[in-house]
C-alpha cells in the first residue's frame, strides 16, 4: 500500500514538470512582443529593448523556460501579468476558492442525481425508466453549457426575474452557473454508472446472492452498488476536470470573478502570461485531484491492496 | 498458386461484407441510432446545398429589417444588421461539420499511429508515448485547445489544429488497448512467421482488426469537436465573426439576449441537435459493434 502511494507520487513530478513545459513552449510560439504590449504605443524602441531586457525576453528558450518552471516549483511564482505589472500567483489564488466552490457544488449534483439515474436504468435494463434516463443523460453530453447558461439567464432572470443573471454575492448567484455547469457531469455520470452496474449484475457473485434467496434489495445494496461505484469515483475525478475547464466559459458569462473570467480577460487583454499561467494551475489542480481519487481508490478498492501486499509478500521470501 | 490466393482473396471479401452487414443489421435495429444517422444526413445535405436552401446570402445586410423576431419571411428572425439568421445557420454547418469530421480524422490517424506503435511493441516504446498522452491529458481538453488557438490565431485551420491536438489522445489510448487484445492472437503470429514486415503487419493486420473502437469513438469525439470548437468561437478564438459560425453567432447576439432572444436560441438548438445525432449515432456503433454490451 505505502508503495503504491509513493508510486503515485512519484509519478506527480514529471507530471508537473511535463504540463508546464508543454504549456510554456507552446505559449512560447505565440508572435508579437510582449514588451511592445505592456508600453505604451508611443515608447521608442530604446525603451522597449530596455523593458525587453528587463523581462529577460532576450534569453534563449532553455533559460526562460527554466526560470519560469524554476519560479513555479520553488517559489509557486507564476510572475508578472504583462499588461497590469501585478503578481499572477496572488490573483490566482484570490480567484480559486470561487472556481473551485462552483466545481464542487457541480461534482455534488453530478453524483446526487447522476448516480441515482444509472441506477434506476441498470435495474430496468431496456425497460421506460432506463430508455427515459438514457435519453436525459444523452440530453445533457450533447448541451453546450455556454449556451444552456444563456437560455437559464433568459428564462429564470430576465423572463421570471427569480434568480440573478450575474455577480457572485451570495448562495443565490451560484445556482445558475451551477446548473448550467453540471449539465455534461450528470449525464455522464449517469451513462457511467448504468454500464458500471449492468456489468455487476452480470457477475456471477450476485447470481449467487439470489440463489442464496437474498431480496433483490439487498443485493442492489449489499452486492451490486459497492461494487459498482469503484469506476464511478473515477469518473468523478475526471469530472473535475471538464468542470475546472468549464468553469472558463460560465464565469465570464456570469461575471463571476474565478480563473475562468480572469483566463478570458487574459485572452482579450492579450496579457498572455496570465492566459499560460491560468491554464497551468487549472491543470495542476486537476492532476493534484487525480492524485487524491487515485489514494481513494486504493484505498477503498481491496483489489489494489491486495495486489501491492502481494508483490511485497513475494519481494521478502526471494 | 495464382488460383488459391484468388479464393482466398474472395472469401477474405465475402467475410468482410458479411461482417460488415451484420454490423448494419444490428445498426438499423436501433431507431434511436438511425435518428441520429438521418439528422447527421440532413446536417451534411444542408451544409453541401447550402446556396440552395439558404433563402438569403448568409451576409446580406438589410439595416431597415434589424433584430426582427421570426417571422414568415425569416423563419428565424433576422441579427443585428438585418441579416437572415435561418440562412447564417445553413451556412454555419458547413463549418461546424467541416471542422468535426477534419479534426477528428487528423487526429485518429495521428492518435491511431501511436496507438498501434505504442501496442505492438510494448516496453520503452509503449513508456515513453504513454507518458505523454499522460501529460498532455492532465491538462483538460477545452484548456488545450484554448492555449494553442491563442497562439495560432483565429481561422478555420488553426481552430482544426487547436481542437485536433487533444484529440489524438483518445483514439491513441483505444487504439493501443485495442492492439494489446489481438497482440497474440494466432493471425498476427502466423503473419510474423510468414516474415512479413513490421510496416505490414501494422497496417494490414494490426489497424483493421482494431479498428471497431476507435470508429465508435471517432464518432464521438466529433460531436465533443463541434461543441469545443462553437465554445471557442464563443470566447473570441477559433472561427471569428463576420463567418456565420454558430459558436460566434451564439456570442454576437449575447449582449442582445434580452430583447432578442432568438439570436441566441436558434444557433443553440442546431449544435445541441448535431451533436445530439453524433452521440446517438456513435451510442448505436458501440452497441452494433459490440453486442456483448448490449444484453
Amino acid at each position: 500500500m505505502g508503495r503504491y502511494i509513493l508510486k503515485r507520487l512519484i509519478w506527480m513530478i514529471p507530471v508537473v514538470l511535463g504540463v508546464t513545459i508543454l504549456v510554456f513552449s507552446i505559449m512560447y510560439l505565440i508572435p508579437g512582443d510582449p514588451a511592445k504590449m505592456m508600453l505604451s504605443p508611443e515608447a521608442t524602441p530604446e525603451e522597449i529593448a530596455a523593458k525587453r531586457e528587463e523581462l529577460g525576453l532576450n534569453e534563449p528558450y532553455l533559460v526562460r523556460l527554466g526560470k519560469f518552471l524554476g519560479g513555479i516549483v520553488f517559489r509557486f511564482d507564476f510572475g508578472d501579468s504583462w499588461v497590469y505589472n501585478q503578481p499572477v500567483t496572488k490573483e490566482l489564488l484570490n480567484r480559486f476558492p470561487r472556481t473551485l466552490t462552483i466545481a464542487v457544488i457541480c461534482i455534488g449534483l453530478q453524483i446526487i442525481i447522476g448516480i441515482p439515474l444509472g441506477i434506476i436504468a441498470a435495474v430496468n435494463q431496456n425497460g421506460l425508466g432506463d430508455r427515459i434516463s438514457m435519453f436525459i443523460a444523452l440530453f445533457g453530453i450533447s448541451l453546450p453549457n455556454f449556451w444552456i447558461a444563456l437560455m437559464l439567464i433568459l428564462f429564470f432572470s430576465v423572463k421570471l426575474g427569480w434568480l440573478p443573471p450575474f455577480g457572485i454575492d451570495g448562495f443565490k448567484y451560484y445556482i445558475l452557473p451551477c446548473i448550467a455547469n453540471a449539465f455534461p457531469g450528470i449525464a455522464t455520470q449517469a451513462r457511467q454508472t448504468r454500464s458500471s452496474m449492468l456489468e455487476v449484475i452480470r457477475s456471477d457473485y450476485i447470481t449467487t446472492a439470489r440463489a442464496k434467496g437474498m431480496s433483490e434489495l439487498q443485493i442492489l445494496l449489499k452486492h451490486a452498488l459497492p461494487n459498482a461505484l469503484l469506476p464511478v469515483i473515477t469518473i468523478i475525478g475526471n469530472g473535475m476536470g471538464m468542470l475546472l475547464a468549464g468553469t472558463v466559459v460560465i464565469e465570464s458569462i456570469f461575471s463571476i470573478p474565478g480563473i475562468g473570467m480572469y483566463l478570458v480577460g487574459g485572452i482579450n487583454s492579450r496579457d498572455y502570461n496570465i492566459v499560460q499561467s491560468s491554464v497551468i494551475f487549472l491543470a495542476l489542480a486537476f492532476t493534484f485531484i487525480m492524485l487524491l481519487v487515485d489514494l481513494a481508490y486504493a484505498f477503498i478498492d481491496p483489489r489494489i491492496k491486495a495486489q501491492f501486499a502481494r508483490k511485497h509478500k513475494r519481494g521478502h521470501h526471494a | 498458386m495464382h488460383n488459391s490466393s484468388a479464393i482466398t482473396a474472395i472469401t477474405q471479401k465475402n467475410k468482410k461484407q458479411s461482417q460488415f452487414a451484420v454490423v448494419l443489421r444490428r445498426l438499423s435495429k436501433n431507431p434511436s441510432a438511425i435518428i441520429g444517422l438521418i439528422v447527421v444526413c440532413l446536417l451534411v445535405i444542408m451544409a453541401i446545398f447550402a446556396p440552395l436552401i439558404a433563402p438569403y446570402p448568409y451576409d446580406k445586410q438589410n439595416l431597415l429589417n434589424t433584430r426582427k423576431p421570426p417571422s414568415a419571411e425569416h423563419i428565424m428572425g433576422t441579427d443585428e444588421l438585418g441579416r437572415d439568421i435561418f440562412s447564417r445557420i445553413v451556412y454555419g454547418s458547413r463549418y461546424s461539420l467541416s471542422i468535426g469530421f477534419l479534426a477528428v480524422l487528423f487526429s485518429n490517424i495521428i492518435g491511431m499511429t501511436l496507438g498501434a506503435l505504442a501496442g505492438y511493441f510494448g516496453g520503452l516504446v509503449d513508456d515513453i508515448i504513454m507518458r505523454l498522452i499522460d501529460i498532455i491529458q492532465s491538462i483538460p481538453g477545452i484548456l488545450l485547445a484554448i492555449a494553442i488557438s491563442v497562439v495560432l490565431g483565429p481561422g478555420f485551420i488553426n481552430t482544426l489544429i487547436a481542437l485536433g491536438f487533444g484529440a489524438i489522445t483518445m483514439a491513441c489510448r483505444l487504439m493501443r488497448a485495442s492492439v494489446l487484445g489481438i497482440r497474440h492472437q494466432e493471425f498476427l503470429e502466423a503473419a510474423i512467421s510468414n516474415n512479413a514486415s513490421t510496416f505490414r503487419i501494422i497496417t494490414k493486420h494490426v489497424i483493421p482488426n482494431s479498428f471497431a473502437p476507435v470508429l465508435v469513438g471517432a464518432t464521438m469525439s466529433i460531436g465533443n469537436v463541434i461543441m469545443s470548437a462553437a465554445m471557442l468561437s464563443f470566447i473570441g478564438l477559433g472561427i471569428q465573426p463576420p463567418t456565420p459560425e454558430w459558436g460566434a453567432m451564439i456570442s454576437g447576439g449575447r449582449a442582445l439576449i434580452r430583447s432578442c432572444p432568438w439570436m441566441v436560441t436558434f444557433p443553440g438548438i442546431f449544435i445541441m441537435l448535431t451533436v445530439l445525432a453524433f452521440n446517438m449515432l456513435g451510442d448505436g456503433l458501440r452497441d452494433a459493434l459490440d453486442p456483448k454490451l448490449k444484453k
